[in-house]
């Protein structure tokens, strides 16, 4: 199967700029979707959580919506998944944002306020991500042919921080260093914005993209 | 690594670009999304629409605008014009625009900025604000805080920062004025006043007052135009970009004057976190990639492709 005919469905749970990543993932040559029907996202070769907002109310949706089971059991079957930014810190355990709420448990560790010491939050804007000093993961695929130092467009105030480093895909600074990608089994999480990063996030992508299409192609006889 | 920006600006009037030249890659010049997409692929960081449509039927211009841009534009960009409620805000985000833009209707109704930021936070609003140079001897200057009532002017004939502005006119003679030709720096203590969009109605309203009104009520933003220097190429006015940056937290972005890629270094080292380009690049004098190396080799952080 090819990036060209793989489909990714968007998990709509009601929060987050959908469009512009059903649009950015249309652009490299994936059939897109947004979808919160579990058939449609079961029948998908890939999904992605994008996600604006705060974080227990967005747990609380996709409980509602019966869509954290789903995510689990798609991730068991070895289905790549995506989160953009809250949708790659709902992966994580939990996060202290608005009292604390536990999370999808997918990557061990903590979503917690930005140390940005005099640096004003949110983190808005363009801002250089590190691949290479992040141990253990500059082969990911996530990241074929992107450049060891690349910017990338973010827009937050809560970064995840992972227990076992050997998860870290990539970091970037704003007042202290923090986790800005992550890959742990078949989960991908990036905190910037693909869809808003011009030529470097349709890269990044297109490479999900790839991913999928590896990911769904029948095992070889 | 913070990044300053370069935003490009384009004008955009019943779905079409105001100004604007043929470049190689793209087919059609008055199409704001091919434009806009021509920017990205050249390395803008962000891009400004403003709709200059003085119809009522802006609401659903500007979402079309809005999607069609969705498809097309991978950098974030703002829609600006004709934004009056939380509902015109949420067609155009939900169209797929990351920020909305305001100016007269924020002056008009200065709630609007809280309303807007407690639904869809700070960092998806920008106030927009059109500013005049103000002489040592208007009211404003002498008491830059105070209110005054709106100055009676002859209805706007239309909207839009870029378009020429007809002979200054609002009550007070010449002889009230310091030499606006004079560089801006040996000025005399100076203020700036507020003018609804477009540039006709005095507000009376001090700018870097207004700036700080602005910010305390949820503005993520500034998108600051000078009114004198708009149109000229003479440079941005830096006393005012100053002025504003030193006044608030919020980023700044310069806008009006840009003629040469050295004013867009003087305005980031004013304190601007971003610069707002529209004839500098829309009639090929330079091109965004240009901008950035010239940024670059003045020791400014910018993305480089």
């Amino acid at each position: 199967m090819s990036a060209t005919s793989v489909e990714i469905a968007v998990v709509d749970y009601g929060m987050g700029n959908r469009r512009s990543v059903e649009k950015a993932l249309e652009h490299v040559g994936a059939r897109a979707l947004v979808s919160s029907e579990h058939a449609a996202l079961r029948a998908a070769d890939g999904l992605v959580i994008p996600g604006v907002g705060a974080f227990p109310r967005a747990m609380e949706r996709l409980r509602e919506l019966g869509l954290d089971e789903l995510l689990l059991e798609r991730l068991r079957e070895g289905v790549p998944v995506l989160g953009v930014c809250l949708g790659m810190q709902l992966a994580f355990d939990s996060s202290t944002e608005l009292g604390g709420a536990a999370g999808l448990g997918i990557v061990p560790g903590e979503v917690r306020k930005l140390e940005s010491g005099e640096l004003k939050l949110p983190h808005i804007g363009w801002n250089e991500v590190s691949f290479t000093e992040a141990r253990g993961r500059v082969g990911s695929p996530l990241i074929a042919e992107l450049p060891s130092r690349c910017a990338f467009y973010h827009v937050h105030s809560f970064a995840a921080v992972p227990a076992d480093t050997q998860d870290v895909l990539g970091t970037a600074e704003y007042g202290a260093r923090f986790v800005t990608a992550v890959q742990r089994g078949s989960f991908y999480g990036v905190q910037f914005h693909p869809e808003k990063s011009s030529a470097a996030g349709l890269r990044l992508l297109g490479n999900f993209a790839r991913i999928c299409a590896v990911a769904a192609a029948p095992v070889a006889p | 690594m913070h990044y300053k920006r370069v935003i490009p600006c384009l004008d955009v009037d019943g779905g079409r670009v105001v100004k604007g030249v043929q470049f190689v890659d793209i087919r059609d010049a008055g199409d704001p999304v091919e434009l806009a997409a021509h920017y990205d692929r050249e390395g803008a960081d962000e891009v400004v629409f403003l709709d200059i449509t003085a119809t009522h039927e802006k609401r659903d211009t500007i979402a079309r605008l809005a999607r069609a841009s969705a498809d097309d534009v991978f950098v974030p960009f703002t829609i600006g014009g004709g934004i009056r409620s939380v509902a015109d805000a949420q067609a155009v985000l939900d169209a797929g625009a990351d920020k909305v833009s305001v100016n007269s209707a924020a002056l008009a109704r200065p709630r609007l900025l809280d309303e807007l930021a407690s639904v869809f936070g700070a960092q998806c609003v920008v106030l927009a604000i059109d500013a005049k140079r103000v002489g040592a001897q208007h009211p404003l200057a002498q008491h830059p805080l105070a209110q005054h009532p709106p100055a009676q002017h002859p209805p706007s004939q239309g909207d839009g920062p870029s378009q020429p502005q007809p002979p200054y006119n609002d009550g007070y003679t010449d002889s009230n004025y310091t030499d606006i030709s004079r560089p801006p720096d040996t000025l005399p203590a100076q203020s700036w006043e507020a003018f609804l969009a477009g540039g006709r109605t005095a507000t009376g309203r001090d700018v870097v007052a207004w700036a700080r009104e602005a910010v305390e009520r949820g503005a993520g933003e500034i998108l600051l135009t000078s009114m004198d220097r708009d149109g000229t190429s003479e440079g941005y006015d830096l006393a005012l970009t100053r002025a504003v940056s030193e006044a608030v937290s919020v980023p700044v972005i310069a806008s009006g004057g840009a003629g040469e890629l050295e004013h867009l270094t003087q305005a980031l080292e004013a304190g601007a976190d971003a610069v707002l380009c529209a004839s500098i690049f829309h009639y090929g004098r330079h091109t965004v990639a240009e901008a950035k190396a010239h940024l670059a080799a003045a020791g400014i952080p910018v993305r480089v492709r």
